[in-house]
């Protein structure tokens, strides 16, 4: 039996130390992970729980990523909780796993903590990695500080366990900016968190010995669309209700609410930026400050990246006139992820908007102040004319001549 | 510890129940059933069992059938020694916590993978399980090939060999290279049980099968598995190719214990020529042309050290 640990109401935890205590208290029985920067003191806070009796689920230190998730997936398939961490690369070496996990439906509860891929090789805060993960069949949680690092692995696993979802699920937070970053967080006692995430319930777990199964099954053209056709159908319809249940039961329970889409400042808003991460938290900073000088902007930020929360999306931009959408990730090639979403979010819609696109903080640079202010004054220009004042696409905060398309 | 499954004669052997079922896809005459099912059948035990991707994981879960009576999991290429390690760790896991649903059985932990997804691909995962030392017993159904994919070759491959990859042609005697030893790697990795076997000494198998089920820790199995299609032989030759090998020693049945003691398990009464065993096989047969002799040479001349080899360790008795 597992110690418990006495908390204050109130630590100093930075994102990586919320997501470890989260993933102790809600008792996992297996962990198989691989340290990598900036998530590796997940997997030493929690070897260190172990190393103290605060846990007793067993603890495997594998020899890579794609060993972890691997070892997670036999894990899940013979019947109990299962989480890991990872970041960037090693992120990139599992995405073959993370595909196996949710095609097999295995609820594996993964902390990506963001991290920009290489090459040039780079250990700071990017969305490179959160990116790749996105067609890969999980639900990804978004988090924009420790608090919600650790208030989203309770969600997270409520609703990856769920027996009407059964899918992996991802809680995000940025490398270094929020996982390094120590802040108050409000904390539950230890049966408190556990009671919301519950008891673990076994299906088709290989370990009952009485009702053996076949996991990881060969389908071809004969049968693997119809799988492929569930899994996205259980993606589009029942993840949704469940994890805003899942808000609504954690509001509840400690009056901190949580939405599909966070809104700031949006109810009359001329002209929004969309982002994620430690970005939205800045952002809203600056949409307060313009709000004082009677500019009407505000802040969206995508809390569930997958599912992508299209309704949802399309009642926060109502009356919005132009939209920033902003990539941390670099397209290569395209537009940022969020623009075009965003563009195939709104392309039906009644209302005509201006959606443009900014890529910034690539590799761990700093999105400042005053690069928010100028976006917006960009968009309230846009919201003013009714078109693009601007190119469409603009790489933010890069030396030389400024880069920008279309 | 369970109970060790009395096995006396072929026939009693083989009217065992069947967790692996013969409705499955697999060519006829592959050694890769018979092995299954000598394995299989070796314990009462239950078992929790994984497949590498390859001829065994394709030609046996094609929904929505299964040809097998015990829980069953494949992953992908490379991960299935780490996947039913994962199952070993939960099963660690629910017994401390008291969340087994049938707390008094002991299920045996097995992981079948070709030799490709052993050799090359997989070794890392491999490598991985056995230095954490999880009770797993890892099997190599090994043909020398990747024959799922159509016959490329593998660092199993050994010299010679025509593979789709490396070809007998003109100015070619096909594979270059020599067959990796990945029973010295895996005793070096301090294993408790490294063992080789064969389907044709379906004995002395399920002896060695037996003894890897009764010890804690990892233990790595290499099984030679005659594959009619790449070898080139016909179907119903699967145990006589099998006992060509065996007889003339180019697989060497031995078994070496928590990494260091080395026992020769099989000693032919009538050591054959290496020859005799490649000349049996369409994936030998360029060898036999005047200007590949010195192949057929350096064949026999590596079989004869090997052997002397072996046996000069289990003299040592190190």
């Amino acid at each position: 039996m597992a110690e418990k640990m006495e908390l204050r109401d109130i630590e100093v935890w930075d994102g990586n130390m919320a997501a470890s205590q989260a993933m102790r208290q809600v008792q996992i029985d297996v962990v198989a992970a691989y340290p990598i920067t900036p998530s590796t003191p997940i997997v030493e806070n929690y070897g260190s729980f172990l190393a103290n009796g605060y846990v007793d689920g067993e603890f495997v230190m594998v020899e890579s990523e794609h060993a972890a998730m691997s070892g997670c997936i036999g894990a899940s398939a013979a019947g109990g909780r299962v989480a890991t961490a990872t970041s960037s690369q090693g992120f990139a070496l599992m995405v073959e796993t993370l595909y196996q996990a949710s095609g097999m439906r295995l609820p594996v509860i993964l902390n990506v903590v963001n991290r920009a891929l290489a090459a040039p090789l780079n250990v700071n805060g990017d969305h490179s990695d959160m990116y790749l993960g996105r067609d890969s069949g999980w639900i990804q949680f978004d988090a924009y500080n420790p608090q919600n690092a650790y208030d989203l692995n309770f969600i997270a696993f409520r609703v990856a366990e769920d027996h009407e979802v059964r899918l992996p699920a991802m809680v995000h937070q940025d490398g270094f900016l929020t996982s390094h970053t120590a802040q108050g967080v409000h904390t539950l006692d230890d049966d408190t968190a556990y009671s919301f995430v519950g008891d673990f319930k076994p299906m088709n777990d290989m370990l009952d010995l009485d009702h053996p199964v076949t996991h990881g099954v060969q389908t071809e053209e004969d049968w693997h669309f119809e799988h492929k056709a569930r899994q996205h159908h259980d993606l589009m319809t029942k993840v949704f209700p469940r994890i805003q249940a899942a808000f609504d039961a954690f509001e509840k329970l400690t009056g901190r609410k949580y939405n599909i889409v966070e809104t700031y400042n949006t109810d009359d808003a001329d002209a929004v930026v969309v982002c994620m991460g430690t970005a939205v938290e800045t952002a809203v900073e600056v949409s307060n400050e313009l709000r004082e000088e009677g500019k009407k902007v505000g802040v969206i930020g995508i809390r569930v990246i997958r599912p992508w929360p299209y309704d949802q999306l399309l009642d926060a931009l109502k009356g919005i006139k132009a939209i920033g959408a902003l990539d941390r990730s670099s397209p290569n090639g395209t537009f940022g992820m969020l623009y075009n979403e965003l563009a195939g979010t709104v392309v039906n819609g009644d209302e005509k908007k201006v959606l443009t696109n900014y890529v910034y903080g690539l590799g761990g640079r700093d999105l400042l102040k005053s690069q928010l202010r100028e976006i917006y004054a960009e968009l309230l220009a846009n919201a003013e004319a009714g078109k693009p004042t601007t190119p469409l696409q603009q790489l933010i905060g890069v030396r030389g001549p400024k880069i920008s398309f279309h | 510890m369970s109970e060790m499954k009395k096995i006396k004669n072929l026939k009693e052997f083989s009217t065992s129940a069947d967790r692996f079922e013969g409705a499955n896809l697999l060519c006829p005459g592959c050694a890769h059933s018979i092995i299954v099912r000598e394995i299989l059948n070796a314990t009462n035990d239950d078992l929790i069992l994984s497949a590498s991707t390859g001829c065994l994981e394709v030609c046996t879960a094609v929904y929505p059938y299964t040809s097998w009576d015990a829980s069953w999991i494949h992953i992908g290429f490379e991960n299935g020694s780490t996947a039913v390690a994962g199952a070993e760790a939960m099963y660690k896991a629910l017994k401390r916590k008291g969340r087994l649903k049938q707390p008094d059985r002991e299920p045996k932990f097995v992981s079948f993978a070709g030799d490709g997804a052993s050799y090359d691909i997989g070794f890392q995962w491999i490598s991985g399980c056995f230095e954490r030392g999880h009770n797993i017993m890892h099997v190599v159904l090994d043909n020398e090939v990747y024959a799922n994919t159509g016959g490329q070759r593998s660092s199993s491959t050994p010299i010679g060999s025509s593979t789709t990859t490396a070809p007998a042609g003109r100015v070619s005697y096909g594979e270059k290279q020599n067959k990796k030893d990945m029973l010295a790697i895996m005793a070096a990795h301090g294993a408790p049980y490294v063992a080789q076997v064969a389907p044709n000494k379906w004995k002395d198998m399920i002896k060695k099968i037996q003894h890897g089920f009764a010890v804690e820790g990892p233990v790595f199995i290499n099984a030679m598995s005659a594959c009619t299609t790449e070898w080139k032989f016909l179907p119903e030759d699967t145990i006589a190719i099998s006992d060509l090998a065996t007889d003339s020693l180019v697989f060497p049945l031995y078994e070496i214990i928590d990494g260091t003691k080395l026992n020769i398990t099989y000693r032919p009464k009538n050591v054959i020529p290496v020859k005799d065993y490649l000349g049996a096989q369409g994936r030998f047969k360029h060898l036999f042309k005047p200007e590949n002799k010195h192949v057929l040479d350096e064949w026999q001349k590596r079989v004869d050290e090997k052997w002397e080899y072996l046996q000069r360790r289990e003299e040592a008795g190190v």
